[in-house]
C-alpha cells in the first residue's frame, strides 16, 4: 500500500522544509515572543510583590504615625504641665520679689521720711529761733525805751528761757 | 416562523434536484458534475485515493470535462537531473506505475524522485504562511515594549496559544530545562496545526493531505527522536542500558533490549497517531461527501434527503476535524515534551 510506505521525495522535502522552518522560527520567531512574554510576566510578578511590600510598609507607617501622634500628645501635655509650673513659679517669685522690693522701698521711705522730718524740725526750730531772735530784738528795741520795762523784760526772758529749756 | 424556515430549508435540497432534473440547461456546474458522475458512475477508489494521496500535479476541479490543474515540476535524479511536468513525462522516458509513482519507462525502476509534488507544494505554502505569521508576531514584540503595551492584532491572537503551549504543556512536561526545547516544540505544534487546518480547507492552498502522509509525520517523529536522544542526560542512558532492576534481567539483556525498543516505539507511535488520525479524518469527510454522488443513482428523493444528511454530517465532521486538528497538534507536542522530559528526569531516589 502506497499509503504507509513513505515516499523518498516527500521525506527529503519534509526534512528540508521542516528543518528550515525550525531553524528560522527557533532563531527569529519563538524565543523573541516567549522571552517578551516571560519578561512581562516577571514584571507583573515583581510589581505585585512590590505592591504587597508597599502596602505592608504603608500599614507599618500608619502604625508609626499613630504612635507618633500618641507620643506627641504625651509630650504636649508634659510641656503644658511644665509650662504651667514654670509660670506659677515665675509668678510666685515675682510676687515675692515685688513684696521684698516694696518692703525695701517702704523701709527706705520710712528712713527718708524720718530724715526729712528731722531736717524739717531742725529747720523749723532754726527759723523759730531766728524769728524769736528777731521778735526779741524788736521787743527789746521797743521796751528798752521805757524804764521799768527793761527790767521786766529781762525777767520775763529769763523765765521763758528757763522754761523753754526744760522740754528740750 | 423559525420552524417554518427550518422545514423549508430541509425540504429545499429534496426539491432542488427534482427541479434540476426538469431543466438541466439552467443548472450550475455543481449539478452538472453530479449528473456527469452519475453517468460515469463514481470510482470510489480513485475518488478517495485521489484526494488523500500525493500527486505530481495539483488537481483543483473539473468543470465540463475541462480539468483545472496546477502543473508541478517533477525532479528526477537518474544519470543527471531531469526536470519536467507530468504532462511531458513520456518524452523524458518516464511513466507512472500502478501506485502512481514515476518509474523509468524502459527498466520500470524507481529513480531518485525529489519532485515538487502536491504535498511538497502544500508544505511549502503552509510553511511560508507559518513563518510569516510567527515572524510578524515576533516583529510586534521587537517593535513594542511589552511592559507598556498589551499585544494587538496578530500578537494578541498568537500569544495566548504560545503561552498556553509553553507554560501548560512544555514547562510542565519537560521540567526546569524547558527553555532549551520550547522553540522546537512550539515549531512542531504550529507546524502540525497549520498543516492540519490547511488540510481541512478544501480548495487550492489547502486540501492537501499533508499531516495524513506518513512521510511527513515520520520526519516530525524523527525530529522528536533526535531531540530526545541527542539531549538525553546520563540518567536517561543509564535507565536504558543498565536500569534499576534485578541483575538477572540485565545479565541476559532483557530490560535493555526492551528499553532500546522503547526508544523507537515512542516516536513511532507519534508518527502513526498523527498520520492515522488525520488520514481517518480526511477519509471520513470524503466518504460522507461521496454519499451525495453515490446516492445520485437512487432517485431524486433519496438523493436529496441523503444530501441533506451528508451536508449536515459533513458540517459536523468539519467541526470535529477542527478540534482534531488542534488536538493532534497538542497531543504530538505534549507527548514529545513528555519524552524529552523523561530523558531529563533525575531518578526518584536522587531527587528525594
Amino acid at each position: 500500500m502506497s499509503l504507509i510506505t513513505p515516499d523518498f521525495g516527500l521525506l527529503f522535502w519534509m526534512v528540508v522544509i521542516f528543518g528550515l522552518v525550525f531553524f528560522i522560527l527557533a532563531k527569529f520567531g519563538f524565543p523573541i515572543i516567549t522571552n517578551a512574554v516571560q519578561k512581562r510576566s516577571d514584571h507583573i510578578a515583581d510589581s505585585l510583590k512590590a505592591a504587597d511590600e508597599a502596602q505592608a510598609r504603608l500599614a507599618g507607617m500608619a502604625e508609626e504615625q499613630a504612635r507618633m501622634i500618641e507620643e506627641t500628645r504625651l509630650e504636649q501635655s508634659r510641656i503644658l504641665k511644665e509650662a504651667s509650673e514654670v509660670r506659677a513659679g515665675i509668678i510666685a517669685q515675682a510676687r515675692e520679689e515685688a513684696q521684698q522690693e516694696a518692703a525695701k522701698l517702704l523701709e527706705h521711705a520710712k528712713v527718708e521720711i524720718a530724715a526729712e522730718r528731722e531736717s524739717a524740725i531742725r529747720d523749723i526750730r532754726r527759723q523759730v529761733a531766728m524769728i524769736s531772735v528777731e521778735v526779741a530784738e524788736k521787743i527789746v528795741r521797743k521796751d528798752l525805751g521805757e524804764d521799768g520795762g527793761q527790767l521786766a523784760l529781762i525777767d520775763r526772758l529769763v523765765d521763758e528761757a528757763s522754761q523753754a529749756q526744760i522740754p528740750n | 416562523m423559525r420552524k417554518l424556515m427550518l422545514i423549508w430549508l430541509l425540504l429545499l435540497p429534496v426539491l432542488l434536484p427534482a427541479r434540476a432534473a426538469e431543466v438541466p440547461g439552467e443548472t450550475g456546474d455543481e449539478v452538472q458534475s453530479v449528473a456527469e458522475e452519475e453517468a460515469q458512475g463514481l470510482d470510489m477508489n480513485e475518488y478517495l485515493f485521489g484526494h488523500i494521496s500525493d500527486a505530481y500535479e495539483w488537481h483543483i476541479t473539473t468543470i465540463n470535462e475541462h480539468e483545472i490543474v496546477i502543473p508541478l515540476p517533477c525532479i528526477v535524479i537518474e544519470n543527471g537531473v531531469h526536470v519536467f511536468t507530468l504532462h511531458h513525462a513520456a518524452e523524458n522516458g518516464y511513466t507512472l506505475n500502478e501506485n502512481g509513482k514515476l518509474v523509468n519507462a524502459q527498466t520500470g525502476k524507481r529513480p531518485i524522485d525529489i519532485s515538487i509534488t502536491k504535498n511538497v507544494l502544500g508544505l511549502m505554502i503552509d510553511s511560508i504562511l507559518l513563518v510569516v505569521l510567527i515572524l510578524l508576531c515576533a516583529r510586534w514584540y521587537r517593535k513594542h515594549d511589552v511592559l507598556k503595551e498589551k499585544p494587538t492584532g496578530l500578537a494578541a491572537l498568537l500569544e495566548p496559544v504560545i503561552v498556553m503551549i509553553e507554560q501548560d504543556v512544555i514547562k510542565d512536561a519537560v521540567g526546569p530545562e524547558y527553555k532549551r526545547f520550547s522553540p522546537y516544540l512550539l515549531t512542531a505544534f504550529f507546524f502540525i496545526l497549520i498543516n492540519n487546518l490547511m488540510g481541512i480547507f478544501p480548495v487550492f492552498p489547502g486540501g492537501a493531505n499533508i499531516t495524513g502522509n506518513i512521510a511527513v509525520t515520520g520526519v516530525l517523529a524523527l525530529f522528536t527522536f533526535l531531540m530526545v536522544n541527542l539531549f538525553g542526560d546520563k540518567h536517561y542512558w543509564k535507565d536504558i542500558l543498565w536500569p534499576d532492576v534485578p541483575i538477572f534481567l540485565k545479565a541476559i539483556p532483557i530490560m535493555p533490549v526492551i528499553e532500546i525498543m522503547g526508544m523507537f516505539t515512542k516516536p513511532f507511535s507519534l508518527m502513526i497517531r498523527l498520520f492515522a488520525n488525520m488520514l481517518a479524518g480526511h477519509i471520513m469527510l470524503l466518504s460522507v461527501i461521496a454519499l451525495i454522488f453515490l446516492s445520485a443513482a437512487l432517485g431524486p428523493v433519496l438523493n436529496g434527503s441523503l444530501t441533506v444528511i451528508a451536508a449536515l454530517f459533513g458540517i459536523f465532521l468539519d467541526c470535529l476535524e477542527l478540534l482534531v486538528a488542534f488536538l493532534q497538534a497538542y497531543v504530538f507536542t505534549m507527548l514529545s515534551a513528555v519524552f524529552i522530559g523523561l530523558a531529563h528526569q533525575k531518578p526518584a531516589h536522587e531527587t528525594n
